[in-house]
């Protein structure tokens, strides 16, 4: 039988309805452009309101505030508290708050209150443990802060998120945070936990008026997201982009892309201790072996980011110009694995008497372009010989490994700014025993008391000597070889102008952006 | 009447013995095999509370001390189940909220993207589906069954991207990503539809076209009504009860592609709060969110059964009755 086509009224009907959703869908789209609003897209979750969790978040959206800030060229500058001094015996320093500085709820910013958040901060995992602060107090209207030992770095520390001030409003009856009432130009309207945070401008806000006067902050987690949020124009402002979408984002015109490098550095840990890789001639092996270039072009899209030393250009008083730059060349790695005693059997690897060299490299997956790091070290190591298994394992095995002296190499990514002076990731790193990120078997006397007189030391001449003579030595005798150093990358609308990115990542910026053209 | 209340009562019963079993079995499993994960718990809470960086063996111990971490792993069972029995689902081992507060604010957000599709789903497939059955083998048709397939093999992953790229970016129509505004709801909601359409359509048309071949309905045409009150008459029940049958079975589907979604479109809901629970190694988020997800799929598929045997008159008559 063949069917009769249905009557014209239910073909209407049908088309209708398709027609209806179609066009309510589109009419719905048009509100959601507000002009007025700043969008933020960012990876980082609003996990907790507790500022040694996630309160990255909120100094970073200018909501709180740190003692001490960091200006654009990278030196400590005031934030909340506008000047400190140190005692003569350099253990006890002293720091007062800015004149008329209020929080969100109208209260003023009392030095109690300032007490009360360090002290919080300090109990805490996190990095005022790292410090010898042995007491914190309010002494007349001003913030005390006493010493177990001299310590010079330490407003560098009161810079980092986790010591941001909150109002004695923010906290519960238990000391947990309810609420985060800062002293920023920006309060909290809204926090839509995990992934949405509204500001608006403070009116009690004493400095410059900021043009942006609300801000819609959203986690995004997924890369995909992020680079087509930038590229529909969605979002003015988007951190941290894939590599694999850098060269379509900077093709596209209503878009501007950043990148600089940060002081976070990609590097080979290596166990010192361990018989194949005590020897320092192997070390260098390993390093000359390595193309930089190559990995920073074609992995991280980004030829900049080859690392000729540990410390990046970006970190102005750390990076030494004049040190021997770290190149590849395989010619003089084989000469030096020769000279160690390594000759290469009928496979083409290195073996001594009789024992093939071989290791294994672990790295993990939290940050994408490891594991293809990775792989590109182990090709290029086994064109000199060296055979060199890739182990992606749970970060948590980077640490545990050092602890259970079982890691042989690792690739991992140390950053260098958790304060704006490296001292306290360097104290931990190169500590006798070696640090979870950092060295492993190795020490050096000269490097132990570099860093101890860095950390003691305010004069600037010994200073830049001592850091000098630290980088010489790390250079040598590399007991972590540097790979890449990372590049931050960032794309903002061309419909907001005078926006700048902080290399250190501790502020947004948002408060000196314009709405443009 | 009283027969009826005795059916909704076992049936009621029936679907609080399965929720029972189900919660058991997924905070059993999901506990398991959080522990068989490589790599140390200590390690990757501490990640997920302050930050990757910020990670060492100090703040490891201090996370693995504060959280009693060390305890034996029966132990830890057993006082989530003991928790559990008394209706409590402890705190995140991350945020330090309680659980059950999390996923009550996430779950709103996942009913409503979920609801939101599986009803496009519905009404897309029934319209496409009777518009193919009725077409018959016309070549206005022989697109459908390609694209099906298509869209069947894809993951919902893909689709995602490729319905962000085209009306987010592209055509500048709807938002990439975010929540909060009804139109938020359109793009994750029709990806999500997408991946339960082809199922849908197929059914449609196949059981239409059983209808349609039936003798009844051939007879109900030549007596001269027209095709609307025909279908009306003959094709809406059996196409209903079908349909609804397999929808319910569609469940798993939403399941499965709301956990990749939600990543995708940063939407709140329990499937994103699962991925990152795993992440960060937070058990009673972890055992929380998949618990909620398999109660939530145990309820609709308990409302489906209700619904199927309330429409189906076959279905309808006491139970004592049929077994005779």
């Amino acid at each position: 039988m063949t069917l009769a086509p249905p009557p014209s009224a239910l073909r209407r009907a049908l088309l209708l309805s398709a027609a209806v959703s179609v066009s309510s869908a589109i009419a719905q789209t048009g509100p959601t452009t507000n002009a007025r609003v700043l969008k933020v897209a960012a990876p980082w979750e609003i996990g907790s309101l507790d500022p040694s969790k996630t309160g990255y978040i909120f100094t970073r959206l200018e909501v709180t505030e740190t003692l001490v800030d960091v200006d654009a060229s990278g030196q400590l500058a005031p934030g909340l508290a506008v000047r400190w001094a140190v005692s003569p015996d350099q253990k006890t320093w002293r720091f007062a708050m800015r004149p008329g500085a209020v929080f969100h709820d109208g209260s003023p910013v009392t030095p109690e209150a300032v007490v009360r958040s360090l002290q919080r901060a300090l109990a805490q995992p996190g990095i005022l443990k790292n410090t010898p602060v042995q007491r914190i107090a309010a002494v007349n209207g001003e913030v005390q802060i006493e010493l177990k030992q001299a310590f010079t770095a330490l407003p560098a520390f009161l810079a980092h998120n986790s010591t941001q001030v909150l109002a004695p409003a923010s906290f519960a009856a238990d000391n947990s945070v309810q609420a985060v009432v800062g002293s920023g130009p920006y309060k909290v309207v809204r926090v839509n936990a995990p992934q949405k945070l509204e500001t608006a401008a403070f009116e009690g806000w004493t400095g410059k008026r900021p043009a942006v006067q609300r801000v819609e902050y959203l986690a995004t987690g997924r890369g995909e997201t992020r680079g087509m949020l930038a590229e529909s124009g969605q979002a003015d402002l988007v951190f941290t982009h894939d590599a694999v979408a850098i060269e379509r984002l900077k093709r596209n015109p209503r878009l501007q892309f950043h990148t600089l490098p940060i002081p976070r550095t990609l590097y080979l840990k290596v166990n010192a201790a361990h018989p194949l890789l005590k020897d320092i001639k192997v070390r260098q092996a390993i390093s000359l072996a390595i193309d930089r270039p190559g990995i920073a072009q074609a992995i991280l899209r980004e030829p900049k980011a080859a690392a000729t030393q540990l410390f990046s250009p970006g970190m102005a008083e750390w990076h030494v110009p004049g040190l021997q730059p770290l190149v590849r060349d395989p010619g003089r790695a084989r000469q030096l694995l020769q000279e160690a005693g390594w000759a290469a059997g009928a496979d083409g690897l290195l073996r001594k008497d009789g024992r093939p060299f071989k290791l294994t490299l672990r790295t993990f997956s939290d940050r994408p372009e490891q594991p293809p790091m990775a792989t590109a070290i182990q090709a290029q190591l086994r064109e000199v010989g060296l055979d060199v298994a890739v182990a992606i394992v749970n970060a948590s095995d980077i640490p545990a490994g050092h602890q259970d002296g079982s890691l042989e190499l690792a690739l991992v990514a140390r950053n260098y700014a958790l304060v704006p002076d490296p001292i306290g990731s360097l104290l931990q790193d190169f500590s006798p025993q070696g640090g979870d990120w950092g060295a492993m078997g190795w020490q050096s006397a000269q490097v132990t008391s570099a860093l101890e007189s860095l950390s003691t030391t305010n004069d600037p001449a010994r200073r830049s000597r001592l850091r000098g003579a630290l980088s010489t030595v790390l250079q040598a005798e590399l007991p972590l070889i540097p790979v890449a150093w990372y590049q931050h990358t960032a794309t903002h609308s061309k419909r907001v102008g005078n926006v700048s990115i902080d290399p250190l990542e501790r502020s947004y910026r948002i408060s000196h952006i314009t709405w443009g053209l | 009447m009283n027969m009826g209340w005795t059916l909704a009562a076992r049936q009621g019963a029936r679907l609080l013995g399965q929720g029972a079993l189900v919660a058991g079995a997924v905070g059993v499993l999901s506990f398991a095999m959080t522990r068989a994960l490589p790599g140390d718990a200590a390690y990757r809470i501490a990640a997920g509370r302050y930050g990757y960086d910020m990670v060492d063996t100090a703040a490891a111990d201090a996370v693995r001390s504060e959280l009693g971490l060390d305890r034996s792993a029966a132990d830890q069972l057993l006082a989530w189940l003991g928790d559990l029995a008394h209706l409590r689902l402890g705190q995140s081992m991350v945020s330090g909220d309680p659980v059950l507060e999390e996923i009550a604010h996430q779950l709103g957000h996942t009913l409503q993207l979920s609801l939101v599709a599986w009803l496009a789903a519905m009404v897309l497939g029934l319209l496409l589906g009777t518009w193919a059955a009725l077409r018959g083998t016309h070549w206005s048709t022989r697109w459908i069954d390609p694209a099906c397939t298509v869209l069947r093999a894809s993951p919902a992953f893909l689709l995602g991207v490729v319905l962000m790229l085209g009306l987010g970016v592209h055509l500048g129509w709807l938002p990439v990503a975010g929540h909060g505004e009804p139109v938020h709801l359109v793009l994750p909601g029709l990806a999500l539809a997408l991946t339960l359409l082809p199922g849908m359509t197929q059914v449609v048309r196949t059981r239409l076209q059983q209808v349609l071949r039936s003798d009844a309905f051939e007879f109900a045409q030549t007596k001269g009504l027209p095709l609307s009150a025909v279908l009306w008459r003959h094709a809406a029940a059996p196409l209903t009860l079908g349909t609804l049958a397999y929808a319910g079975m569609q469940l798993v589907l939403l399941v499965e592609g709301v956990v990749v979604i939600e990543s995708l479109v940063a939407w709140p809901g329990i499937g994103h709060a699962l991925v990152h629970a795993v992440i960060s190694r937070d058990v009673p988020m972890i055992q929380g969110t998949a618990l909620a997800m398999g109660l939530l799929f145990v309820l609709l598929n308990g409302v489906m059964d209700a619904a199927v045997q309330w429409l189906d008159p076959r279905l309808r008559e006491p139970a004592g009755r049929s077994a005779a």
